[in-house]
């Protein structure tokens, strides 16, 4: 226990003395929440209008007012004919183009259904697929008003609704993407921490040649593993603090669940992932060979972990491989924890797998970490 | 000319020797594509729905049905309360609920407006807002044939899906790929080569060589070259081949546009390397300063102009940010160079601008 | 001055590396309270055995033993009881002097008392007091290598392995550091090194001398030069390392 608490104390020297990496270790992350949380998120904010409105009567010009009444959609072109539409979209000025057809609001006014062309730029096909409900929503919405508002003079059209449909959304009731986002980027500050520094920690000893100095010391396995993983994961662990006090702070994410839950999840699938980086570490000579690795398998686990795209789109196949992955059931847990306040009970399942994955990854490790070369 | 030839035969063997940054070159873009084509999507495939339902009526359970008939939903639970719906949701059970009110057959029929609520798991934002309007159009539906009502009026609109009519996600990741990994290639595995040649003082011996400065750093980026253009190639095929992706632009600007692209890259990877005094902070301002921003602000997976001004500011000085709307253009949309020659400038222009400082940073270390 | 116990043993000690023998079944014995120089020209092997007695490598085939245990089998005991300085410098540059000695005293045991009382002792040896809270990567390399010795032997070992210890360093320097292993010969301890120095050489009670992995010659230098009619350690080193192949351009 002495000895563990040394080589503790040693790690935590050099790493507060590294005047390169520190920055790394304590400002990478603050820009990292800034810019990943505003970056990286799939929330439309903004959708650009090509219109060429061929009526250019009052109704066309309520529908382009409905259109741009939130914040969403910007009229960025007005164009003349469809031929300048689709060129718009093709050279990226606009996302959307409309042709509001000529007798618009006559068609309207007689009952009729004037059909208005939507061209939407479908290469983000998220973004497309997001801005035509949008757009469906809000035409909705125009026909209730300007029926409604004609109505009363011509015909007395409208029936009384059956169904009085009515929508919440729960936990999120203003849909923010930020608490959403949160989460994920939580994790991903801590498997950074935990992947790259503690991987190439132990690289590096190899490569100044200090290890072999270690190597002949009594220093056992369990005494060296500890040793090196617990820096890491106490640094791991400030930093979520770290994280959870910023996200609150900046992003108002809402804390329903206990966040010492929060905290369990995260110090054992820490296990998971710093022993990861020692099993890449012992198949490693080089830190660059030691940072190749962990990047490829840091992108993996990232692209198949739910943060961006709900794992439930995946097909089987692929959603049975994420079930392999670590930062998946992190994420499912922080969100489940944090955003919806959920209680123990509701994560044990993830919490028997993180911890199952702990053991094994470790043991793995523990295992092909060796004081003598054969 | 022969000593060049004979030093360049040298950088290739230094890559060949080491097959596990080989491996993982040409291994990840493979799988990052099999990844983004097959397995990540944002199409909403089969949700899990809770009901609650204090009717049970014909009414309620014919719309019951009509959403177990859709391929977007999948009824699990029939629960007894609210609270109920919360526990599913919380246990990840379930993503949304529909809760029926009281005597929803008879104000259905009376027109007195039968209560239907639709709940979401809104901590996915964009995915709530889908399946609420999903289930939303399902009642809605419903509520039409029932009632027999005539076409009601009002504009409709008619979609045209251009570019990408099956909204597939390849379309949007196999451009943003090829920009990461010739960035990923051609400046950071050169920013470190190169710093690994000063690390071990062998770039002392090459420069008082018979060489002179600009072959030594032809020479350790020749290798490069070739293989961002041998990765981007195979991206290229495996995008046509196993996703058919179209291509509708022409190869030739294709392949201009990615050179430039590339010696853009390279510049930036040197530049990097005449900064950085060890491989740790090459690979780390590589990291920080290159690779992410082209990841994150490029366009590549996030659409820039949903960030907010400062980092769509930023988004500006990333000259991945420019080549990627050339590839998009080139690749998917078919323009030409006069549609996309502000973008080459400015690609021009970072080229000279990263290029005159390179070699001015060199010759001041030569001196 | 050299007891009879034997406290290194290597019996036919062999270590291939695929169809590459490095060191070719060896046998020697050091007695304890020992300086034995163990020499040979780059790639002779030396390092190789000196990896297999510490613990670091496999053997093989063959026996060895050091400090009353097995190599194959107690590899964790005999840890306890040796001291080794690499070749490759390895102390930790980014600590101070003052942390590295505490952390070396800590791995292996010592108590907070002794270990005040060691520290203190070892860097007044080595007059490093004024210098206790500077980075190694401040000092020059001749007081790091002391200190790595010192460091080497803060647990009293029964035997202490130096794999090179002066290389690079300057004479006055090496002077000084054979002080420091004669000092703790004295006292009792072994001393295993290597070198390839031929004046050191001669400091060493015993020397052998390895070729092409196996053991050349091994005698005491005035022994060993009486052998070769050789003047210094030098000519018999030469003589052992060219040996085969001026014998064979004599008989051709």
């Amino acid at each position: 226990m002495r000895t563990i608490l040394f080589i503790i104390q040693k790690e935590f020297l050099q790493i507060f003395r590294n005047k390169q990496m520190l920055p790394i270790i304590f400002v990478m992350p603050i820009i990292q929440l800034f810019v990943l949380v505003h970056a990286a998120n799939f929330e439309i904010r903004s959708i650009r209008l090509d219109v060429n409105d061929m009526d250019r009567s009052q109704a066309s010009q309520l529908l382009q007012q409905k259109l741009v009444a939130g914040d969403l959609f910007r009229i960025v072109n007005t164009s003349a004919t469809a031929m300048e539409g689709r060129r718009s979209l093709a050279e990226a000025h606009a996302d959307v183009a409309l042709v509001i057809p000529h007798n618009f609001e006559r068609e309207l006014r007689e009952g009729k259904n004037p059909v208005v062309q939507v061209s939407v730029d479908a290469l983000n096909g998220f973004a497309a697929g997001v801005s035509q409900s949008y757009i469906a929503a809000l035409v909705q919405e125009f026909n209730a008003e300007y029926l409604a508002a004609i109505a009363a003079a011509p015909r007395g059209g409208g029936q009384a609704a059956a169904i009085d449909l009515s929508s919440s959304f729960w936990y999120n009731r203003t849909m923010e993407y930020d608490i959403f986002m949160a989460p994920g980027i939580l994790v991903v500050l801590i498997t950074m921490i935990g992947l790259f520094l503690a991987g190439m920690n132990i690289v590096k000893e190899k490569e100044s040649g200090t290890i072999e100095q270690l190597n002949v010391t009594p220093i056992n396995r369990v005494q060296f593993i500890a040793g090196k993983l617990l820096p890491f994961w106490l640094l791991a662990l400030g930093e979520l603090s770290f994280g959870m006090v910023f996200v609150k702070l900046v992003f108002d994410v809402p804390f329903l669940g206990s966040i010492a839950l929060v905290f369990a999840a995260a110090a054992i699938y820490l296990v998971v992932i710093l022993s990861l980086g020692l099993l890449i570490s012992t198949v490693t000579e080089t830190q660059q060979q030691a940072m190749f690795i962990a990047w490829f398998i840091m992108v993996i686990f990232i692209l198949m972990s739910g943060m961006f795209t709900p794992i439930e789109s995946m097909p089987d196949w692929a959603q049975s491989i994420s079930r392999g992955n670590p930062v998946a059931y992190l994420i499912e847990i922080i969100r489940r924890v944090l955003l919806k306040g959920a209680a123990a009970g509701d994560i044990a399942q993830q919490l028997w797998v993180l911890s199952g994955m702990a053991g094994g990854v470790l043991l793995l490790a523990g295992l092909r970490q060796r004081k003598s070369t054969a | 000319m022969r000593a060049f030839a004979g030093f360049v035969r040298k950088e290739f063997r230094h890559i060949i020797r080491d097959p596990r940054t080989l491996l993982i070159l040409f291994g990840m873009p493979v799988i990052q594509l099999v990844l983004f084509g097959f397995a990540i999507s944002t199409e909403l495939r089969t949700s899990n729905l809770a009901v609650l339902d204090m009717s049970r009526d014909e009414v309620s359970g014919a719309i019951l049905d009509r959403m177990r008939d859709s391929e977007y939903f999948n009824i699990v639970e029939d629960v007894g309360s609210e609270e109920d719906i919360n526990a599913a949701m919380q246990a990840g059970r379930v993503k949304l609920g529909l809760i029926f009110g009281p005597g929803f057959a008879g104000r259905f029929s009376s027109g007195d407006g039968a209560a239907l609520r639709i709940v979401t798991d809104a901590a996915d934002p964009n995915t709530a807002r889908l399946l609420q309007s999903y289930a939303a159009a399902i009642v809605r539906q419903f509520q039409r044939e029932q009632l027999n009502a005539p076409e009601t009026p009002g504009m409709r609109i008619r979609t045209a899906l251009l570019f990408n009519p099956l909204l597939q996600s390849v379309y949007m990741f196999v451009p943003g790929l090829i920009v990461v990994v010739l960035m990923l290639v051609s400046a950071l595995m050169t920013s470190i080569a190169i710093t690994r040649e000063k690390e071990m003082g062998t770039m002392e011996v090459l420069l008082v060589s018979p060489l002179r400065p600009f072959q030594i750093i032809l020479g350790k980026v020749l290798p490069y070259l070739l293989l961002s253009c041998l990765i981007a190639a195979l991206i290229l095929v495996l995008s046509q081949t196993v996703f058919a992706l179209p291509f509708n632009g022409s190869m030739l600007l294709f392949w201009v546009e990615c050179l430039l692209f590339i010696f853009t890259s390279l510049a930036l990877g040197i530049f990097i390397s005449t900064v950085a005094r060890t491989q740790q902070v090459a690979m780390m301002v590589s990291l920080a300063g290159l690779l992410m921003p082209t990841i994150l602000l490029s366009g590549f997976i996030f659409p820039i102009e949903n960030m907010p001004l400062p980092l769509q500011v930023i988004a500006n000085i990333i000259p991945a940010r420019w080549f990627l709307e050339i590839l998009k253009g080139v690749m998917i949309k078919g323009l030409g160079i006069q549609q996309l020659w502000t973008q080459t400038a400015v690609i021009v222009f970072m080229l000279l601008l990263f290029t005159g400082l390179s070699i001015r940073k060199f010759n001041i270390r030569l001196q | 001055m050299a007891e009879n116990a034997k406290v290194i043993t290597a019996d036919k000690l062999t270590k291939r590396f695929g169809a590459f023998t490095a060191v070719d079944a060896i046998s020697f014995e050091v007695g304890a309270g020992e300086i034995f120089g163990f020499l040979g020209a780059n790639g002779a092997g030396k390092t190789t055995a000196m990896r297999m007695l510490t613990g670091l490598l496999k053997p093989t085939s063959g026996r060895a033993g050091v400090a009353g245990y097995d190599v194959f089998t107690q590899s964790e005991n005999i840890k306890r009881r040796i001291g080794y300085m690499s070749q490759r410098f390895s102390l930790y540059e980014d600590l101070t002097v003052y942390e590295n000695v505490r952390f070396y005293g800590a791995v292996y045991g010592l108590r907070s008392e002794t270990l005040r009382a060691k520290i203190k002792a070892v860097l007044e040896e080595l007059d490093l007091t004024h210098a206790r809270n500077t980075l190694l990567a401040e000092l020059p390399l001749g007081w790091k290598q002391r200190l790595a010795f010192s460091t080497a032997l803060i647990h009293d070992p029964a035997i202490v392995f130096l794999d090179e210890p002066t290389g690079g360093v300057d004479p006055i320097t090496r002077r000084q550091f054979w002080e420091m292993i004669y000092e703790q010969a004295e006292r009792g301890t072994t001393i295993f090194v290597t070198t390839h120095y031929m004046d050191e050489a001669e400091y060493c009670d015993r020397v052998s001398i390895m070729v092409d992995g196996r053991i050349a010659a091994l005698d005491t230098p005035r022994g060993l030069k009486q052998t070769f009619q050789a003047e210094t350690m030098d000519d018999v080193f030469v003589r052992l390392v060219r040996g085969p192949k001026s014998s064979v351009e004599a008989g051709g």
